[in-house]
């Protein structure tokens, strides 16, 4: 197995990553890195995030053979890693309790985040609702009109939700506010970020709080399988739950990984999120990674039926293992996702995110090319009762 | 010398602060970024900061972020910009003129090609908000070999290895941010712009400018007193939002006279550059 140890100690992934802000803001990023990498070795730290995974969040999440799924489509087995079962109902909180953790050990009693779907921001709520921190999320106004009832968790949970009114009114200028915040406050401030991207240790922290996903997968499907499986799938937005499962398999080179993007309306239409597979490198929220721009640099409004995927960055990681060939990534447009999202339904009784049927529809593509002994693992990042409302809509139904 | 180690000295020996104003290339369009440049200039100011517009400005507050958006709402690009400093060039060879952006534009063109087409329309200088000097070796090294000055940003929270790290990079000026927080935010303190400044002086060889949080006459001549440059960005950019067409250019004009007279009637100068 050959070692990788990225990131380097600036937080490259070969030429992505870094950390690519203002002045302003790197004493607040050195003294996070210096925090992080100090709790990241702290037994005591590592104890009671792995406590806290277990009793408040749920974990470990189980691996479930979709078997009605996987014979109707006739080829590989369908294995799904079900993170929908979490707290909260998607993989975000692995991430969030992790930094709150961090958080309280900073001494800071204000935690911000950003939120497009609000996934994030309520997974962040939640967390501070739990530790007894004040919590303001930043949410693009055109977000905050489309996501009511998440809007509503939220306050439940005793955050404050701010509409951001500049931009294209989505996730890059709720990161954008996210940033002028910590900027303004960074005393008593943490920012929570909720993928794999922004300036480094960011990249890097999120997927080792979210690497839970892949080793305990490497257990179970030891135990459960006798073996790995052939393929990894999981839709990419920042990337989080992908890096998340995908990192601890880096080393083993006959575990394919596949990142499944947005391909909205079609990746020959301007109405895509699909980063890796359409776009340039480029500098963004303080990393240098693929992003969808115009020619001249200007970075251009995405679309997907699913707001977490609808991002117009990637995580440097994912940059970087494209790059270096490791993983592939592939992307399906708003109707294979819904197809796959009634599918699962019917099939197997579970309803997906809309995040996550984009990875399942790339595996309802894929099994049926591979051998009945084959074993897909999916990672069905989240639940979709969040969709509803939007998958009745493309029904044609007003609920 | 080049003109903007000319224009400092000129400064030095006249015992005056420059007075650097910031405005967004194409707000409200490219044809009146000219012109307001020259009125600019006609007005008393030593060095201008032109800001390229940028569909994401992290660290810009809302004043600033809309210009951009104005901007960009005309499909400005860096390419724009760079004819704008052309002909502002053609009517003006002393009035040093310092791109301020984000990455992202540069990045997109290509350093390469950046840095030769910047020479050859008459930039001066360059300050990235989002490339710290950790990130800037061969950004640097392509600036300094086509004659254009990196210019680099210290804040109140940037330890003294890194204030010697910009030292080593930085031309021109540099450029100290007076407060923690985004452009146009108001609350600066002066006591803690002179400790910070002096500390910085034991480092920085180069002119020392002073931005963020100026708003009013009495801010920027309490800077001039500590400073070798007053920038002032938010202030003038909300003049230009605010103002009718037709009475742009004076009321700039008007605002910018009356900040260059108030930190010409500076006192107590402590100025030490170089």
């Amino acid at each position: 197995m050959k070692i990788y140890d990225l990131p380097d100690k600036r937080g490259h992934f070969g030429p992505y990553g870094g950390t690519f802000v203002a002045e302003t803001l790197i004493s607040a990023l050195d003294e996070l890195c210096k925090q992080y990498e100090y709790y990241r070795g702290d037994a005591e730290f590592q104890t009671e995030f792995f406590r806290e995974l277990k009793h408040y969040v749920g974990r470990p999440s189980p691996i479930y053979h979709a078997r009605r799924w996987s014979d109707h489509l006739g080829g590989a087995q369908i294995l799904l890693k079900r993170e929908d079962l979490n707290h909260t109902g998607a993989h975000k909180i692995n991430n969030t309790v992790g930094q709150a953790l961090l958080a309280r050990r900073m001494g800071k009693s204000r935690i911000i985040a950003e939120t497009g779907a609000g996934q994030h921001g309520v997974a962040s709520a939640t967390v501070a609702a739990r530790y007894g921190m004040e919590c303001v999320v930043y949410m693009g106004s055109e977000d905050v009109k489309r996501q009511v009832t998440n809007v509503y968790r939220m306050k439940l949970l005793g955050a404050t939700v701010v509409p951001v009114d500049s931009g294209s009114r989505t996730l890059k200028d709720a990161l954008n506010e996210a940033m002028r915040d910590w900027v303004t406050n960074v005393g008593n401030t943490y920012y929570i970020i909720g993928t794999v991207a922004g300036p480094h240790p960011y990249p890097m922290m999120v997927r080792d709080f979210q690497a839970v996903i892949g080793n305990e997968a490497r257990q179970q499907m030891q135990e459960e399988y006798g073996r790995q499986p052939d393929a990894l799938i999981a839709c990419v937005g920042g990337g989080s739950n992908a890096i998340g499962l995908f990192y601890p398999y880096i080393g083993e080179e006959n575990v394919r990984m596949i990142g499944v993007e947005a391909a909205g309306k079609g990746i020959d239409t301007q109405k895509h999120a699909a980063t890796l597979v359409t776009g340039r490198p480029g500098v963004l929220h303080g990393n240098r990674t693929y992003l969808i721009q115009d020619e001249n640099g200007q970075i251009i409004e995405t679309h997907s039926i699913s707001a977490g995927l609808d991002y117009p960055g990637v995580g440097p990681e994912h940059a970087w293992l494209k790059d270096c060939g490791r993983a592939e990534y592939v992307a399906v447009t708003d109707g294979e996702a819904l197809a796959a999202f009634h599918a699962l339904c019917r099939f197997e009784g579970i309803m997906p995110a809309l995040e996550s049927s984009h990875a399942l529809a790339y595996a309802a593509k894929l099994a049926p090319t591979l051998r009945k002994d084959q074993l897909l693992l999916v990672n069905l990042s989240g639940r979709g009762d969040k969709d509803m409302a939007t998958v009745a809509q493309q029904s044609g139904i007003s609920l | 010398m080049n003109r903007i180690e000319s224009v400092f000295s000129r400064l030095k020996s006249q015992d005056k602060a420059a007075l650097i104003p910031f405005i967004t290339a194409g707000d409200p369009d490219s044809a009146t970024t000219v012109a307001l440049m020259h009125q600019l200039t006609r007005s008393g100011v030593d060095l201008i900061e032109l800001g390229v517009p940028f569909s994401d400005p992290m660290a810009d507050g809302p004043t600033i972020q809309r210009s951009s958006e104005r901007a960009l709402k005309q499909h400005i690009s860096l390419k724009d910009v760079l004819t704008m400093v052309a002909q502002f060039r053609k009517m003006n060879q002393n009035t040093p003129v310092v791109l301020m952006g984000y990455a992202n534009p540069i990045e997109a063109m290509g350093y390469k090609r950046f840095v030769e087409e910047a020479s050859r329309s008459g930039v001066d200088g360059v300050l990235v908000v989002d490339y710290p000097p950790e990130e800037s070796a061969e950004w640097v090294r392509h600036l300094k070999d086509q004659g254009i000055d990196p210019i680099f940003l210290l804040s109140p929270t940037t330890p003294e290895s890194r204030i010697k790290h910009v030292a080593e990079l930085a031309k021109g000026y540099v450029y100290y941010v007076s407060l923690k927080g985004v452009t146009g935010a108001s609350h600066l303190d002066l006591q803690d712009v002179s400790s910070k400044l002096s500390q910085l002086r034991a480092h920085i060889r180069i002119p020392i400018g002073v931005g963020f949080g100026i708003r009013d006459e009495q801010t920027a001549r309490s800077i001039a007193e500590r400073a070798d440059a007053v920038v002032i960005g938010s202030r003038i950019v909300e003049e230009i939002e605010h103002s009718q067409a037709a009475d742009l250019l004076a009321n700039v004009g008007a605002l910018v006279e009356s900040l260059r007279h108030a930190i010409d009637a500076r006192s107590n100068h402590a100025s030490d550059i170089g």
